[in-house]
């Protein structure tokens, strides 16, 4: 295999706690700490564990975002991807978007795998994998937990509500990434120092020719209802009691 | 006025209770037009079932043996092909809805509403985000079809007792043959489903092993309950992948769920914000897992678990 392209989202780091902003047009980003996406970092590592077994030439980091996106960028090229392109948007984008981003990508690079996370942990929307796919005329593997590629096809095996399905694709094709993949590596010192040299192109959305939207609107931004804490017990014997007293068992 | 066409799942043979609940969805849009599409092998016993649900006009089956496998790539130009019919398009946010609708809606040209906890207008409804932190209102564009998935967990099946109209849809679509199904290993229990359970009792890292998780099946054996875990638990390998419950894992919405040995990190709680009653077991009093629970219990579960069993036998 030639390339392969992953996707790398700048999100608000996974231990944040985020606040709705108190007039609901979105949630506090403000001096938060913003990480790549936990299952682009998943997906980034499944492709250089590919390019390492010797199945792949290329990993081309992408991240679709605004100038600030350049940090997670950075941190691909720690952790080993070979070049990286930042492709800038303002803002928002909308999922059928990015999707047309990616496909534009995956020609001019005549990619052979785009390795995606499931979700972004802020949007939590898991769309643009399979709308790619559709776009793209490629296969789509969606929540893989086990990736083997042989030739020019790959078995995927991925994690559904009723357990785990295996599929072969033929490739080029997407795939998307789910927790138990593998485990993403540290990045060190030195491997920082040495991204600092690796490619980082920029390129705007407009010179993709890909015009965004349009997008579902976000009219407003609530916290959610609460549950409020209930009584404590002292023992099994209060607990079965309050269980009979609510009519549950 | 809306017509929404609503995709099934299924296994081949029975409906998974997903498709009621995304009736139930579709009906809160008012004035609402209701079509099951069903998309199998052989969807006969499917239809039949479909036609039950109140609420559904019409049923519509697509049979062709390349359906006996709910394959994204090949069921999305099927259901794209159906949709144009239609203002509306839904899925459930199960696997198989996460899989397939985005894919339908690339197809469309129009982007995707994924997860409807409720629906404010036929172009309007709320999600969750940023793991359930967030409520956001959304507006589809009038004018085109609204592609969505309705969060399974915010909706009760629709009731039966109808007998809609059923037919045969167009099964020449050209579709794609690049996409192969090769198996699936399912862990086999004859304990309710998870995501359908009335009861559901799951367990965290506390439990500290497989073996330890065994305390955790007797207990949902008195109790007919399902059982689910913390993503630690999966991760550390005490239990199935699919036992996952959570921001990543499964949303569920039992009457009744019991957190045993789970701390309650937020992308957990996200899981189970739906359920009726939420008991609490850890022997931390300072874990987050008793700020939303209904009943808590401060003790070591290997001390309580037992003694629960067979209180509850």
């Amino acid at each position: 295999m030639d390339k392969i392209i992953v996707g790398l989202k700048r999100v608000v780091d996974y231990n944040v706690r985020v606040q709705v902003k108190s007039d609901g047009s979105g949630v506090e980003t403000d001096g938060v700490k913003m990480s790549i996406n936990p299952f682009d970092e998943i997906a980034l590592e499944e492709a250089l564990r590919i390019k390492e077994r010797g199945e792949a030439t290329e990993v081309i980091a992408v991240s679709i975002g605004t100038t600030e996106a350049q940090q997670q960028l950075r941190t691909g090229l720690a952790m080993g991807a070979d070049r990286a392109i930042l492709v800038r948007v303002d803002g928002n984008i909308d999922s059928l978007s990015l999707a047309r981003v990616f496909k534009k990508l995956a020609d001019q690079e005549n990619a052979e795998l785009v390795l995606l996370g499931k979700q972004a942990i802020d949007g939590d929307n898991s769309q643009v994998a399979q709308m790619l796919s559709a776009i793209w005329g490629r296969p789509q593997a969606t929540f893989a937990s086990g990736i083997e590629i042989d030739g020019d096809k790959a078995r995927v095996v991925r994690e559904v509500d009723a357990g785990l399905e295996t599929i072969e694709i033929d490739l080029p094709a997407v795939i998307s990434v789910d927790l138990r993949l593998n485990e993403a590596r540290y990045v060190k010192l030195p491997d920082i120092m040495k991204a600092k040299k690796k490619p980082l192109d920029e390129v705007a959305l407009a010179d993709l020719g890909i015009e965004a939207g349009p997008p579902i609107k976000e009219l407003s931004y609530a916290p959610p209802e609460d549950r409020q804490r209930g009584i404590m017990v002292e023992d099994v014997a209060g607990l079965v009691a309050a269980l009979k007293d609510k009519g549950l068992v | 006025m809306a017509k929404v066409l609503i995709v099934a799942e299924h296994d081949g043979s029975a409906l998974n209770s997903s498709t009621a609940k995304c009736v139930s969805c579709a009906a809160a849009i008012e004035g609402a037009e209701i079509d099951v599409v069903v998309l199998a092998a052989s969807a006969g016993d499917l239809a039949a079932e479909a036609a039950e649900i109140a609420g559904v006009s019409r049923v519509i089956t697509i049979e062709r043996p390349e359906n006996e496998h709910a394959l994204a790539a090949l069921l999305a130009p099927q259901v794209a092909a159906v949709a144009s019919d239609y203002t509306h398009v839904f899925g459930p946010s199960t696997t198989f809805g996460k899989d397939l609708m985005p894919h339908v809606a690339a197809l469309l040209g129009v982007n995707q509403v994924s997860d409807i906890m409720s629906v404010e207008g036929s172009h309007t409804y709320k999600r969750p985000v940023y793991a359930g932190n967030a409520i956001v209102t959304v507006e589809a564009p009038a004018g085109s079809t609204v592609v969505a998935t309705a969060r399974v967990a915010s909706w009760q099946s629709a009731a039966g007792g109808n007998s809609a109209a059923i037919e045969a849809g167009d099964a020449s679509i050209e579709i794609p043959s690049h996409t192969r199904y090769v198996g699936l290993e399912s862990a086999a229990s004859d304990r309710p489903d998870l995501q359908t359970a009335a009861r559901v009792v799951a367990g965290g890292r506390a439990f500290g092993s497989e073996e330890k998780f065994d305390l955790l099946y007797k207990l949902a054996d008195a109790l007919g309950a399902g059982v689910g875990a913390s993503r630690a638990a999966v991760d550390a390998g005490f239990c199935a992948n699919d036992m996952q419950v959570g921001q990543t894992g499964k949303i569920i919405a039992p009457d009744l769920y019991i957190a045993i040995g789970i701390s309650g990190a937020i992308q957990h709680v996200t899981g189970i914000k739906d359920a009726g009653t939420i008991v609490a077991i850890n022997k931390d009093e300072e874990s987050p897992i008793f700020e939303i629970a209904d009943i808590g219990l401060v003790a070591d579960l290997f001390d309580v678990l037992p003694e629960l069993t067979t209180a509850l036998s």
